[in-house]
Formats: structure tokens, C-alpha cells, sequence
């Protein structure tokens, strides 16, 4: 399949270290855009600040708004809501959309408006060094947590779960078929869609975590192999333990799956909240 | 043209609807919130879209993504709200994303009297974003004004590709008081389609069309530094050096004819003369000048009316354009100006500018307990520094 046509010729190489599994989202992005034929022309690629900002802007030939940290579903709530016609993806780091940016996702999934939020969740802050993040497990070490991380992390699915969101799922990047089914899905959902894409970092998170996370980064892409447990059903969301390790561990579980469950939500809860544009205006 | 009593904030978000605005996202707070209100029940009439975003860092990333998506759009905050919005203000300055922001100020510090009136963000619209830029800023003294200050807002923002703000004060925003607004008003459209770079021409530098998300154009939009087409250059002191240049030159070297007025009678008795950045009370014998802004202006003038009365020869400079401050009026004072007077209510922002431009000796009345400035304390200031 080629995909160079979703790529401005200009900006190879990529950006991303060795290891590191933002390629592989981007690539996956782009196959559930192809496969589902949509017009790149008519999508509009929103992100925030970090290395998973990157992945649309600049690589994805099409209309790419690169934010500011933390407000790209602000921005992308505007270009959405002035033009229903355009397809908004949001594609940001778990830092990005769950720290700084947590109270626009919130309110955004509680609007339940229609964006597709793709989370490339690698546990840590990478681009600025390795800092912990909201989704750091328990135990691991960072920058700015030597001693290993006191805090409990967020789930980010049950975040957006409890906050309204009406399609949820979550993969890694070695789950990648199964990553890009979700993504179509994603893009297709008419509401708020939430994808928690695990996607591992070994410069900043693995080589500091090496007794978990192993000591190459194919060895921490192959461990969310040996980590991730499938969801039988989608409430099982509430009941596994709370551990999104990009790296895993022991203790530190991936639950995968489809966690969405449209008969608690109102079909579309913007139109409560919000004065639709007249389309014939 | 039609007379209508009514309030400042009202007459903003007519005046906004007027200039082709579709697109408002705000954040309640005093003594801004009735701007968002009317906009709430207006916007769905004539085809926009309002939504109340989570915070004022929300409102203010919406007004951006709409704008890209193409519409004129607003928000209005006061002080503190302003404060959060800043940063992505910067961004719209980054990217030459023409939108406007009303700042209704009240009195502060932080929370301070939020119903209460003040000029404390003379400063923070100048400098509160990060890195070097010129802004423009419009300060209004009347309900009449509110409306037409806020359409050229638009043109402004429309023009240069800048944020504009029009930067009122709580007694402005929440005044009564009869008002024309005028509907033969020049507004400037969105500029249609064009295949010049997104930002900036490379042949002149000049500000290029604003484009829009949606026609195939592939855009890059970013807040880091960026060449002509929005590629990041983050790494290039050509690129940097050229973003800044241009940001400030846009305004600097247009700053003369930076109000392409529609308006070309200030409102009601016509008593100065008009100019598009200030306006000229009883200046051309006058010793001692006064020169305000926004709704200490009003007290001015009539103090200015009570010395004249009194024989004095005292007279008044309203500034209407706070940013770029207008250097230009201390070229054409009268030789018999001896020395200037500056009442603000904060504690001496315009008339540090003033102080920067003029040999004159300057004084200064400053109020910051929450309450306007009277024409009798103005009056009193005159007698004692004549």
C-alpha cells in the first residue's frame, strides 16, 4: 500500500529515535485513513506540544494546526464547531492531552463533540527529557522521579469513560492491526472518540527502566506483547488494575480493547451544549 | 442610523456582529459576561456559533482553530481571565491569526473588586505574551463607541493579521447611555483565496492573505518559528530574526495609518477635532494639556470644560489607540504647551509612554481604589499643578 501520498515529500527523515513507537502510529493513522478512503483534504490534524505532536505536523499532507502544549482539542473544538464538514483528529501525547491539556479532554468528551483524540501514550515526557507524566506507573524512574514514582497514574480510558466520551479503545503499537481498526472506528465515530495508543519510549522511559522494560528497544516492544491482556467485556475497564506502563512490568497490565458504551451517553450531547451552524448559511 | 439606549458590553457584541463576527467563545466573568450573553442569543440568528468553553485558555484556543477554519471570531474576558488567555494570544500572534479580544478591566490585582472599574491591563495587553511583538490596542469612552471601536477592531485584526484588543474599562462596559450605531460602516471581508504563502511574502515581507482550512491548500500552521509556508525553523537565527521583524513593522511602519477609521466623526457634539488615533479638546492656545483615555477621558473633558469656563488655558488629548501609542501627537502640540497632566486609573502605565516622548514636564493622577476618576478631582489636580 503506499502512503506516500499522505506525506509531504519534504520533511523525511522523521524525527523519532530508535525504538521509539510514533512511527509506527503515524503509519497506522495513515493505513485506517486510507482504508477507509477519506479525503485528507477535508481532515484537519490538531496537535499540542512533544514528540507525538509531531506525527501530523509537518509530516501529513493536509491542513495540520501545530498548538500550542496542551490545547489542541481547544483549537480543534473551534475548527470543528465553525466547520462540522471537516474531519478533526487530535494526535498528542499523554503528557500534552492528560497534564496540561486534562481539563479540554474532559470537557471535551463531556461534549461529547465530534473529534478523534489518538493519545500516543509512552508514559513520560520525552521530548523535554524525561520528566514523569501523569500515566508514569507507579515505581518507575524518571528524571524528576529518582527514587521511582510516588503517584498513582490515570487510566486514561476510564478518564474519558467517566467524562462522557462515547468511543473508546486502547492498543499498542506492536497491536497494530488491531490498532488500526480502532482508529477507523475512531474516525468514523460520530462523537467523541478517545484511542489510547501505547506506544513506547525507550531513549527516555526503557533505559532508565531497563530492569522491566529490558535492554534494547526491541525488547520494550516486545514486552507489550507479554504485558497486554485483552478485555473480555467492556466493563472489565473498571475493575482491572490501573497500570498504563508503555514499558510494562510484572504487576504494571495493558488492558486492551473497546471500552465504549453508548446507551449510558445522549446521542449527541453538543447539541445541548452548543448552537449548531446552520449548514445552508 | 439608529438611536438605541443601551449598555457598552451590548454594544460590543452588536458591534462584533456588525463586522461579520461568527465565531465567539468565552468564559463568564464580571464585568465582561454580558458581551458573551449577547453574543449567546445573537450569533444563531444570523448563522454563528457560541460556545462557553471549560476556562479562558479554552475560549481562546477555540477562537483560534475557528479562525483557521475560517471565521472572524471573539472572545471578551477581563484582568484576570486575560491572564490565562495570554499565552495562546501569543500563538495568535506566532501564526498572524486575526481575532479580537474585548478586555472589560476591573480593578486588581487577581481577583481584586471585580465589579469595579480600573485600567490596570494597559500593560498586560502591551507585554503579558511572551517574546517581542507590537500590538494593537483601542481604548472606547462611550456605549457609541463600543459598537464602532469594536468593528474596527475587526478591520484592524482583518488587515494586519494580528489579535486586536479593545481594551475597555468596567465603567465603559457596563454604561448606559443613548447611542447611534451607525449602519453605512465599512467592514473588512475575509480575503478570498490566494496562493501566496501563508505567512508573509518573501519579496516584501508584507502580511499575505489569511487563509482558511478545508480547500486543499495542505496549510501548516505552528507556534514555533516557521518560514513563509509554516514550516518549523527552529533552529534558523534568519528565520527567527525575519518572524520578529515582521510582527513589529507591520504595526511600527504602518502605525500612522493604522486606523483606517470608518468612523471619521467621533460620537456625539463634535467638540475636538478627530483624529483616527486620539482626539484634540481645546489644545491650540492651551498651557496646560491633559491627556486620557477611555472612561477617565469623559471626567477630563468636562474638567478641561470647567477650567476653560474659569478662563484657564487648559485642554485635553483623548488617545483612542493606546497600542501603538500614538508618538505622533507630541509633534503637533502648540508652542504654549507648558506641561501635561495624565489621569489614569492605575498607577502610572500610558504615562510612562508619554514621559518617553515629550521634553514637557508630565504629572500624574492616579486612582486605583475601584471608583472612577471625577471631573472635580481632574479639576482640582489642574489648580494644583498650574
Amino acid at each position: 500500500m503506499k502512503l506516500d501520498k499522505y506525506i509531504r515529500p519534504e520533511v523525511f527523515p522523521t524525527p523519532f529515535c530508535q525504538g521509539c513507537g510514533h512511527g509506527i502510529l503515524m503509519q497506522a493513522v495513515l493505513r485506517a485513513i486510507d482504508e477507509l478512503s477519506l479525503d485528507i483534504d477535508k481532515m484537519v490534524f490538531v496537535s499540542g506540544i512533544g514528540c507525538a505532536a509531531w506525527i501530523p505536523s509537518p509530516h501529513f499532507a493536509a491542513d495540520i494546526l501545530h498548538t500550542l502544549h496542551g490545547r489542541p482539542i481547544a483549537y480543534a473544538t473551534g475548527v470543528k464547531l465553525f466547520n462540522p464538514s471537516l474531519k478533526v483528529v487530535v494526535i498528542s501525547g499523554d503528557g500534552d492531552l492528560a497534564a496540561i491539556g486534562g481539563n479540554h479532554l474532559i470537557h471535551a468528551a463531556r461534549r461529547n463533540i465530534e473529534l478523534s483524540v489518538i493519545c500516543a501514550n509512552n508514559s513520560i515526557y520525552g521530548m523535554t527529557g524525561g520528566q514523569v507524566a501523569p500515566t508514569t506507573p507507579c515505581g518507575a524512574k524518571t528524571a524528576t522521579t529518582p527514587q521511582g514514582a510516588s503517584e498513582p497514574p490515570f487510566d486514561l480510558c476510564k478518564l474519558v469513560w467517566g467524562a462522557g466520551a462515547t468511543y473508546i479503545a486502547r492498543s499498542t503499537v506492536f497491536h497494530v492491526r488491531e490498532l488500526i481498526k480502532y482508529i477507523k472506528k475512531a474516525l468514523m465515530h460520530k462523537g467523541f472518540s478517545f484511542i489510547d495508543a501505547i506506544s513506547p519510549c525507550y531513549t527516555q522511559y526503557g533505559r532508565r527502566n531497563q530492569k522491566v522494560c529490558g535492554v534494547t528497544p526491541a525488547n520494550m516492544v516486545l514486552n507489550l506483547k507479554k504485558t497486554s491482556v485483552r478485555a473480555k467485556a467492556p466493563e472489565e475497564l473498571f475493575t482491572f488494575p490501573t497500570g498504563s506502563a508503555s514499558g510494562g512490568s510484572e504487576k504494571d497490565k495493558i488492558l486492551l480493547g473497546e471500552f465504549s458504551n453508548p446507551s449510558l451517553h445522549f446521542p449527541l450531547g453538543r447539541d445541548s451544549a452548543v448552537v449548531t451552524r446552520d449548514k445552508n448559511q | 442610523m439608529t438611536k438605541h439606549f443601551l449598555q457598552g458590553n451590548e454594544a460590543c457584541a452588536l458591534g462584533a456582529i456588525k463586522a461579520g463576527c461568527r465565531f465567539y467563545a468565552g468564559y463568564p466573568i464580571t464585568p465582561s459576561s454580558e458581551i458573551m450573553e449577547q453574543m449567546a442569543r445573537e450569533l444563531p440568528k444570523v448563522g454563528g456559533v457560541f460556545v462557553q468553553m471549560e476556562d479562558e485558555i479554552g475560549s481562546m484556543g477555540a477562537v483560534i482553530g475557528a479562525t483557521w477554519a475560517g471565521a472572524k471570531a471573539m472572545t471578551a474576558t477581563s484582568g484576570p481571565g486575560l491572564t490565562l488567555m495570554l499565552e495562546n494570544i501569543g500563538y495568535a500572534i506566532m501564526t498572524e491569526t486575526p481575532c479580537v479580544i474585548v478586555d472589560i478591566q476591573r480593578a486588581g490585582p487577581s481577583t481584586g473588586q471585580a465589579t469595579k472599574p480600573a485600567s490596570g491591563d494597559v500593560m498586560q495587553v502591551r507585554w503579558g505574551a511572551s517574546g517581542d511583538y507590537e500590538i494593537i490596542a483601542l481604548s472606547p469612552w462611550s456605549v457609541a463607541e463600543m459598537y464602532e471601536m469594536t468593528i474596527q477592531a475587526f478591520n484592524l485584526a482583518e488587515t494586519y493579521r494580528v489579535p486586536v484588543f479593545l481594551l475597555a474599562d468596567e465603567a465603559v462596559g457596563h454604561l448606559r447611555e443613548s447611542a447611534e450605531l451607525k449602519e453605512d460602516i465599512d467592514v473588512i471581508p475575509r480575503s478570498g483565496k490566494s496562493d501566496l504563502p501563508p505567512f508573509g511574502n518573501p519579496k516584501d515581507n508584507n502580511v499575505t492573505p489569511m487563509p482558511m482550512f478545508g480547500q486543499g491548500r495542505k496549510l501548516s500552521v505552528t507556534g514555533s518559528t516557521h518560514d513563509e509556508w509554516g514550516y518549523r525553523k527552529t533552529q534558523s537565527p534568519e528565520a527567527q530574526a525575519r518572524s520578529v521583524d515582521r510582527f513589529c513593522n507591520k504595526i511600527r511602519q504602518n502605525a500612522d495609518k493604522l486606523a483606517p477609521s470608518p468612523f471619521p466623526l467621533p460620537y456625539g457634539e463634535r467638540i475636538g477635532e478627530g483624529g483616527t488615533d486620539y482626539e484634540k479638546y481645546y489644545v491650540e492656545d492651551t498651557e496646560t494639556l491633559v491627556i486620557a483615555y477611555g472612561f477617565t477621558a469623559r471626567s477630563a473633558l468636562k474638567a478641561v470644560q470647567m477650567a476653560r469656563a474659569n478662563g484657564h488655558k487648559v485642554g485635553l488629548i483623548r488617545l483612542k489607540t493606546l497600542w501603538p501609542f500614538p508618538e505622533g501627537i507630541f509633534n503637533e502640540l502648540p508652542k504654549t504647551v507648558r506641561k501635561v497632566l495624565v489621569p489614569e486609573m492605575n498607577q502610572g502605565q500610558i504615562v510612562r509612554e508619554v514621559q518617553r516622548f515629550t521634553a514637557l514636564p508630565v504629572k500624574q493622577y492616579n486612582k486605583t481604589n475601584g471608583t472612577v476618576i471625577t471631573a472635580s478631582e481632574i479639576a482640582a489636580k489642574l489648580n494644583e499643578i498650574r
